[in-house]
């Protein structure tokens, strides 16, 4: 590094510095109060356990959406912002599915395929959750990754393949017109309201001690945690162990050469849309089943969070993307102790745009796998 | 090339630009007035329909110049228009609006000050913002900006919708170090998700007293109801004539942008949109002139909602999602980013084709078929094909056409992408240059400036 790039970046710093003192001031002042209202009693430990929990699991499932994201941003070099919506058409996929197992034969097939639209069928009449109809459960969990990877690679073909030597900037503007048609296209046929979908009252569930008071874990909250860890691990093996994580880290290196080595750049574009699309369509289920409702707009709502944690953790590494996901979850669900309810979410984004400015290049840069 | 001939030039471009905007408007309005014609409209229909139908133009045709000057001239990609908008109306009610003890059925009151100074204030307050957010956000690549402005604006949304800010008791006096002030609102605020009242005078009203016109103007409505209208034609006539003051604002917009474009400043934009490094390397403080661009365009989009929303009677924080500043990209991008022309249109097109289009058709349909009761859901809709029936899917997909035209406006907006990503005009970006850069012998004959990569799209 020359003499006069670090001045530069000493000077750039400093111009800094305010800012920085800023959030340290923050940083500090949240800890304060956090401690004297654990002192004074004013804050629970056992409802600042349960914030943490719900955080965690939120940030599972902005994780396991982050991970397709962040591979399509690395290798595509655009983002999607069609991705939310592929979360949405998994989880209508897949709980037409739970529905069409747990409901054949008393309802009529139609109401069933539509989850339900217009209030025909209710999830909680047919009982749909992790213990009360788990094969309904897990095929609609398989079904609703294959009808995400269907769907994506259908798009990829039709929308993305014809401009990929465009730059990410057009890509970025054309996923917006596909954001579009696809969200209200779901509207059109699965209509607009938010719909139950799980018998939320006969979801077992346990109180978990914490010191003060206890935190409620329930079968769904599980089903969730063992989903999320299997996959991310499953995907950790898939691009350690074979030769598709090391092409992809050649392609979002420089594309031109890794076409040049011989490397099959379509065919590994079309295996990154097969693993983003189907961890997407799970998470778009998972999230669905845990929360207990289903609207268009879910996946859309949840777009922005799943790109704060993919920033945070660093484009192209799916381990940014995980602890990315649940630092963003954590975020949005704890930092209600600090501020009201409402801002929950405005945390988390801030939190994003602190690390842009801060460490563009994410927490996680440096040790991408994808 | 001598001075003459480049005015003759000019003149050319913007003769032929006049003819190609009357000719696209005059198209549309005639489109809706053949509706209007079929539909039955008597006169107070048609003008009702040509009033909301201007008014869309000139707010999509105004939001789209302003997006302009930060996408197609500065190259900034801002998807936070929304914010900047909402941020203008909400300022602008919180400044006008009268305080509660005089605003009758309001909860929520205001300082009772001018329209106009609210108007001022929303402007000011939206660069404001723009500032707050160009001076961390600018450093960073397209994308990130284009994340961190949609974040913005969301931020901006659930402020309008949190609790916390629904409303705040204001005290009689605030004592100011050496002077005390006396402020004549009691509770003010953002109103929370039930949205305000915007019980204020009348923007048309204020606009037409401060141009001592409001006494004429009434005597226009009393002519009209003598003569056309005879039951109560102030509203149309006030819709018309609000259509006609947009237009006015969106000839304003096209000169202050067209003036900054072809400015010394605004050729910096244009050499930052092409290359920040080489406008830094010849001695440009780039940050700055991004700054000063993103501040101006923030405040436009602030004007621009508030001439929105002020006539509207009341505002929520839903209006504000992010789907109007897509609405307003697809406008830019039908139009052509980087030609002000092309924005206008742009704004004009989508507004009549794309926004409001799919409605008249609809109802066109209607009008032209005596068609039964649609079904409630799809399932029902595709209950028919079984009988082959198709009638019910096609009633359903008319009933849902609200829906079904952001459909079609994102298939436009991947079609575009596809083929025609420099939209309508986009071909005629103008240049960083000062000069003209067509090769001696063959720029003249086209008459346009060379593109910006030196001519090889035509």
């Amino acid at each position: 590094m020359s003499v006069s790039e670090t001045y530069v970046r000493y000077r750039r710093t400093l111009s800094e510095e305010p800012l920085a003192i800023g959030v340290v001031l923050v940083a500090l002042w949240m800890v304060w109060s956090l401690v004297t209202g654990l002192a004074s009693g004013g804050i629970q430990i056992s409802s600042l356990a349960s914030l943490i929990w719900d955080g965690l699991l939120r940030g599972l499932i902005i994780g396991l959406a982050g991970i397709g994201l962040s591979m399509t941003y690395s290798i595509l070099n655009f983002a999607n912002f069609a991705h939310g919506d592929y979360l949405t058409s998994g989880a209508f996929a897949g709980m037409a599915t739970s529905y069409l197992i747990a409901g054949i034969g008393e309802n009529s097939v139609g109401a069933l395929l539509l989850v339900g639209a217009g209030g025909s069928v209710f999830g909680g009449a047919l009982g749909i959750g992790i213990t009360t109809a788990p094969i309904a459960v897990v095929f609609g969990a398989v079904l609703a990754g294959v009808a995400t990877i269907a769907l994506a690679l259908v798009i990829d073909r039709l929308v993305y393949r014809p401009i990929r030597d465009e730059s990410g900037i057009a890509l970025l503007i054309t996923s917006i017109g596909v954001a579009f048609a696809l969200r209200y296209l779901l509207q059109f046929v699965f209509g607009a309201g938010v719909r139950g979908t799980t018998a939320a009252g006969s979801v077992p569930r346990v109180n978990v001690p914490a010191i003060d008071g206890t935190f409620r874990v329930t079968a769904h909250d599980i089903s969730l945690v063992v989903v999320a860890a299997g996959l991310m691990l499953g995907v950790h093996l898939l691009l350690q162990r074979t030769k598709l994580g090391k092409a992809m880290r050649a392609m979002s290196d420089n594309e031109d050469l890794a076409r040049i080595t011989g490397i099959p750049t379509e065919q590994v574009i079309r295996t990154t849309w097969i693993v983003g699309a189907g961890l997407t369509g799970v998470a778009g289920y998972m999230f669905v089943l845990w929360k207990g409702t289903l609207g268009f707009n879910d996946g859309w709502l949840l777009l922005l969070l799943v790109f704060a944690a993919v920033i945070l953790g660093g484009i192209g590494s799916i381990y940014g993307a995980i602890g990315g996901g649940i630092v963003i979850g954590l975020t949005a669900s704890v930092s209600v102790i600090w501020i009201p309810s409402e801002f929950g979410r405005a945390a988390a984004f801030m939190v994003m745009i602190v690390i842009l400015l801060f460490k563009p290049e994410g927490i996680f840069s440096g040790r991408s796998t994808a | 090339m001598s001075v003459d001939d480049l005015r003759g030039r000019f003149e050319g471009l913007f003769e032929r630009d006049v003819t190609l905007v009357l000719a696209v408007l005059g198209t549309i309005y005639l489109a809706y007035i053949l509706a209007g014609v079929a539909f039955g409209y008597e006169l107070r229909g048609q003008l009702n329909s040509i009033a909301n139908l201007t008014f869309y133009i000139g707010v999509f045709g105004m939001l789209a110049l302003a997006l302009n000057l930060h996408w197609g001239y500065t190259g900034l990609f801002n998807i936070g228009i929304v914010g900047f908008m909402g941020i203008g109306i909400y300022v602008t009610a919180l400044v006008s609006k009268p305080p509660v003890a005089e605003g009758g059925a309001a909860q929520v009151g205001g300082f009772g000050l001018p329209l106009f100074v609210g108007v001022l204030a929303g402007v000011v307050v939206a660069g404001l913002f723009g500032l707050l957010v160009a001076l961390p956000a600018l450093r960073l690549r397209a994308d990130y900006l284009a994340i961190v402005t949609v974040a913005f604006s969301e931020i901006v949304r659930f402020t309008m919708m949190s609790r916390t800010f629904q409303t705040f008791t204001v005290p009689d006096t605030i004592d100011l170090w050496l002077f005390t002030f006396d402020p004549a609102a009691d509770t003010v605020g953002l109103g929370g998700g039930g949205g305000l009242i915007l019980n204020y005078t009348d923007p048309l009203e204020a606009l037409l007293r401060a141009l001592f016109l409001w006494e004429p103007y009434l005597g226009f409505v009393a002519f009209v109801q003598q003569n056309f209208i005879s039951n109560n034609p102030k509203p149309v006539i006030d819709g018309v004539v609000y259509g006609i003051v947009l237009l006015v604002g969106v000839g304003l917009f096209y000169l202050l942008l067209s003036r900054t474009g072809k400015s010394p400043f605004g050729r910096v934009l244009k050499a930052i949109r092409e290359d920040e490094d080489v406008a830094n390397a010849l001695g440009k403080d780039t940050d700055r002139f991004k700054l000063t661009a993103f501040v101006l365009g923030a405040a436009l989009m602030g004007l621009g909602g508030i001439l929105w929303y002020s006539g509207r009677g009341s505002i929520t924080p839903p209006s504000f999602r992010p789907n109007i500043t897509f609405f307003i990209w697809i406008a830019l991008i039908i139009g052509g980013a980087g030609s002000n022309t092309g924005s206008f249109l742009g704004g004009a097109i989508f507004a009549g084709l794309l926004y409001e289009g799919p409605r008249y058709f609809k109802n066109l349909v209607e009008t032209a078929f005596e068609l039964g009761d649609a079904p409630r859901n799809f399932g029902e809709a595709m209950a028919g094909f079984a009988s082959l029936d198709p009638m019910p899917f096609v009633l359903y997909t008319l009933d849902s056409i609200s829906q079904l035209r952001l459909v079609i406006m994102g298939v436009v907006l991947i079609w575009l992408m596809h083929n025609r990503p420099e939209g309508l005009l986009g071909h005629r970006k103008e240049t960083a240059s000062s000069v003209d850069l067509a090769r001696p012998g063959s720029g003249g004959s086209t008459g346009n400036p060379a593109a910006a990569d030196g001519g090889e799209e035509q």
